[in-house]
């Protein structure tokens, strides 16, 4: 097949991209360019759209002897990812961009492109296993990618190609070392790609007119304080609420829920954090939704499991908790689990 | 391959590796008194007044550097911090729009870092500086402005200026000119001492000599300061130790391609509207950018670069089409190459007045010394499913 790798500049891609090649495929490397003013350099380990980052890209698809190409997708990414991110946060949801951008930006914008200029699939180096589009999690629990990719349709996951789905992300470096690739030791990104600096509430502030409401105490009601806009809060931040005095008790309060009109924060006790049911809409099943028994779901990238009772409607699907769970944020994905086998992806839309 | 992006760079003349293999091996800094100083001196002095001679300079005018972008830098910084300190009101800098960044970026670091006023000249839609414009500007500033930049020839769409006019109209208003040449020397007649300019800019790779020789020829009584302080090898201009071996390489590769320059300019230039031709055949709603073929000559010259061809193609991104032609075994370019490789639509075809769609969807084919039919007949044959293809991806996009 002819394949296009996505190849973001660090190891996982590359090594994806080589084993595509391997595999006996017609492989182009291609950067996305994301940013329409990258940086020159990269900043820590954060991010990967830097001109550096690009230059990476480049050095190991030169090492694999493939063409590579860097395409701008700047537009699309700001309009499909950023812009719905500022967005979300801004109605008191918190969003996932990840999941977004390989939604919009990767299995769409970059997957049609190909596509239409006569290529059969896109790699990337995302830790998921898929087999006759059956989308699982990954072997690595640790590195498991599948809760981002859930989103994704049938059709997307008929073009799609994960290779490192098998590997330890041990065995990447090594294999990615052996290959001669100079990525193999580069540290793994973290946080928001286009927020280098990890500071989300500050990128929020810059681009958002805040207006100032309260925080409350959700058991008695009193407000405890004022805040200087709901963006950047999420449900389960227990740090930075600018509150001077303790609780009564002398616990730390964590935020509960935020509600965007009126602008009220409510902060509590950890326990009022538990959730034992959750409703979500926009739902994307893999092969039909036929199993909801035994199946347990996932609510943020990394932790976040529970087994759970999933009844599904036409546009959304109730999931009752067979434990509770914390910090479950509106906006954010439910992923629908049977095994290791992904069965479907819909957004959080309340909470019980 | 078929290799149509000459204006990029263009393959060492055969004459230019043999000058520049066989100096190679030997010793000698031109600056050093003993015998190998001395013949290495002789050489370099030879290989200067030889392309002194090709370009019709005078031999102390040619102030040898590693290329046009140190050249161009050297010209715009060096003649206005020169002009700036012999009467401090010349703090204006004028370029065209569609200067190459080597140019508009040195503008544009004056007026950011040394209190420069940047004034920016328009172009006609097909690229072209009009004498009118610059009087125009030159009037209403004349006091004020340090030094013009103006290019021969356009890097992208192949547009040549009327130097000679744009001087006369600079010097009656007593502002030295220069101009970015890199793309003129070797493709059409270029004579430093009948074009009025202060300062000319070339450089080797573009015409069949090495990467990182080229020149900056600065008129006897131009004055202008060095970017570069040292030894002060050049005229005090510009300092480092002369590169010997890439100077003979330089001057046997500019006398070669002026010699060439007739051949050139027929030749070429039937091959290029051959492939224009076709390429239009093939898909007939693209269009060609620039100066129209069969326009009226420039000073006695082709009124576009005769290698160059440039065109948009409706309903394509430039990228799609590049990188599917390569696929297809055919190089040619997007316009400049940028930082991170990144395509943006082409600040020389913005300015004049292309919409920024058809911009983006737009290739250059630029044919050099090496060009023959078998190359316009790859690119004709590859173009039509390449064009296909590319809409359905900008359409799916």
């Amino acid at each position: 097949m002819r394949v296009l790798a996505a190849m973001s500049g660090g190891v996982d891609s590359a090594v994806a991209a080589a084993r595509a090649r391997d595999a006996g495929h017609d492989v182009v490397g291609v950067h996305l360019a994301l940013s329409a003013k990258p940086a020159t350099m990269r900043e820590g380990a954060r991010g990967c759209c830097s001109v550096e980052d690009s230059h990476d890209a480049r050095r190991c698809a030169d090492v694999l002897d493939i063409p590579f190409y860097v395409w701008d997708m700047a537009a699309r990414f700001t309009e499909d990812v950023v812009e719905p991110f500022v967005a979300e946060y801004a109605a008191g949801r918190t969003p996932n961009p990840c999941l977004r951008c390989n939604e919009k930006i990767k299995f769409s914008a970059v997957l049609d492109r190909a596509l239409a200029l006569g290529f059969d699939a896109v790699v990337t180096g995302h830790y998921a296993r898929l087999t006759d589009g059956v989308l699982r999690r990954a072997v690595d629990p640790d590195k498991d990618q599948s809760y981002v990719l859930g989103v994704l349709t049938a059709d997307q996951l008929a073009h799609a190609m994960f290779p490192l789905g098998e590997s330890p992300k041990s065995e990447v470096r090594a294999e990615a070392a052996r290959r001669g690739l100079v990525v193999a030791e580069k540290p793994d990104s973290h946080d928001i790609c286009f927020i280098p600096s990890g500071d989300t509430r500050g990128f929020l502030a810059d681009r958002l007119s805040e207006a100032p409401g309260e925080l409350v105490d959700a058991v008695s009601g009193a407000v405890l304080g004022r805040h200087s806009g709901v963006a950047g809060f999420t449900v389960g931040q227990r740090h930075g609420l600018g509150l001077q005095a303790p609780a009564a008790d002398g616990r730390p309060r964590y935020v509960l829920g935020i509600e965007p009109v009126s602008r009220q924060v409510t902060v509590g006790p950890v326990e009022e954090l538990d959730v034992h049911a959750l409703s979500a809409s926009a739902p994307v099943w893999h092969g039909g939704h036929g199993v909801t028994e035994d199946v347990v779901v996932q609510v943020r990238a990394h932790g976040g499991l529970a087994p759970a009772r999933v009844t599904v409607s036409d546009d959304g699907l109730e999931a009752a908790l067979a434990e509770p769970l914390r910090g479950v944020a509106p906006g954010q994905a439910v992923v629908v689990y049977s095994g290791d086998r992904v069965l479907g992806s819909a957004t959080i839309t309340s909470t019980r | 391959m078929t290799y149509l992006d000459h204006a990029a760079t263009t393959p060492m003349l055969p004459v230019a590796v043999a000058r520049y293999s066989e100096a190679l091996g030997r010793v000698g800094n031109p600056s050093s008194l003993h015998t190998a100083g001395r013949r290495a001196r002789k050489d370099v002095e030879e290989a200067r007044e030889s392309i002194a001679g090709a370009v019709g300079a005078l031999p102390t005018e040619v102030v040898l550097a590693t290329g046009g972008t140190e050249a161009d830098n050297l010209a715009v910084k060096g003649i206005y911090w020169a002009r700036r300190e012999a009467d401090p009101r010349h703090t204006g800098v004028v370029v065209s729009a569609v200067e190459h960044h080597a140019v508009l970026d040195a503008a544009e670091w004056l007026a950011e870092h040394e209190g420069a006023t940047l004034h920016v000249l328009g172009v006609d839609e097909t690229g072209r500086v009009h004498p009118s414009a610059l009087r125009e500007l030159l009037a209403a500033h004349a006091d004020e402005i340090a030094v013009v930049s103006v290019m021969w020839a356009n890097n992208e769409v192949g547009s040549v200026n009327d130097v000679r006019a744009l001087a006369d109209v600079a010097h009656e208003f007593d502002v030295p000119l220069h101009t970015d040449a890199v793309q003129a020397v070797g493709s059409l007649p270029v004579d430093f001492a009948t074009s009025g300019a202060d300062a000319l800019s070339l450089t080797g790779h573009k015409l069949g000599g090495p990467v990182g020789v080229g020149a900056l020829l600065l008129r006897r009584d131009a004055s202008c300061m060095p970017l570069l302080h040292g030894g002060g090898q050049e005229r005090d201009v510009r300092s480092g130790t002369l590169d010997v071996a890439g100077t003979l390489s330089l001057a046997a590769a500019v006398h070669a391609a002026v010699d060439d320059v007739p051949r050139r300019t027929v030749e070429l230039a039937g091959l290029r509207d051959d492939l224009v031709a076709r390429l239009v055949a093939e898909v007939p709603d693209a269009t060609l950018n620039g100066v129209p073929l069969d326009a009226a000559p420039v000073a006695g010259g082709p009124a576009r670069l005769p290698g160059n061809a440039h065109l948009s193609f409706p309903g394509c991104e430039g990228d799609s089409l590049l990188m599917l032609l390569d696929a297809h075994e055919i190089e040619c370019s997007t316009g400049s190459a940028c930082t991170a490789g990144v395509a943006r639509p082409s600040h020389v075809l913005l300015a004049m007045g292309v919409e920024e769609a058809a911009a983006r969807g737009s290739l250059r084919f630029s044919l050099g010394h090496s060009s023959t039919a078998a190359d316009v007949d790859a690119a004709v044959a590859a173009i039509g499913p390449v064009v296909e293809r590319a809409r359905g991806a900008l359409a799916r996009s």
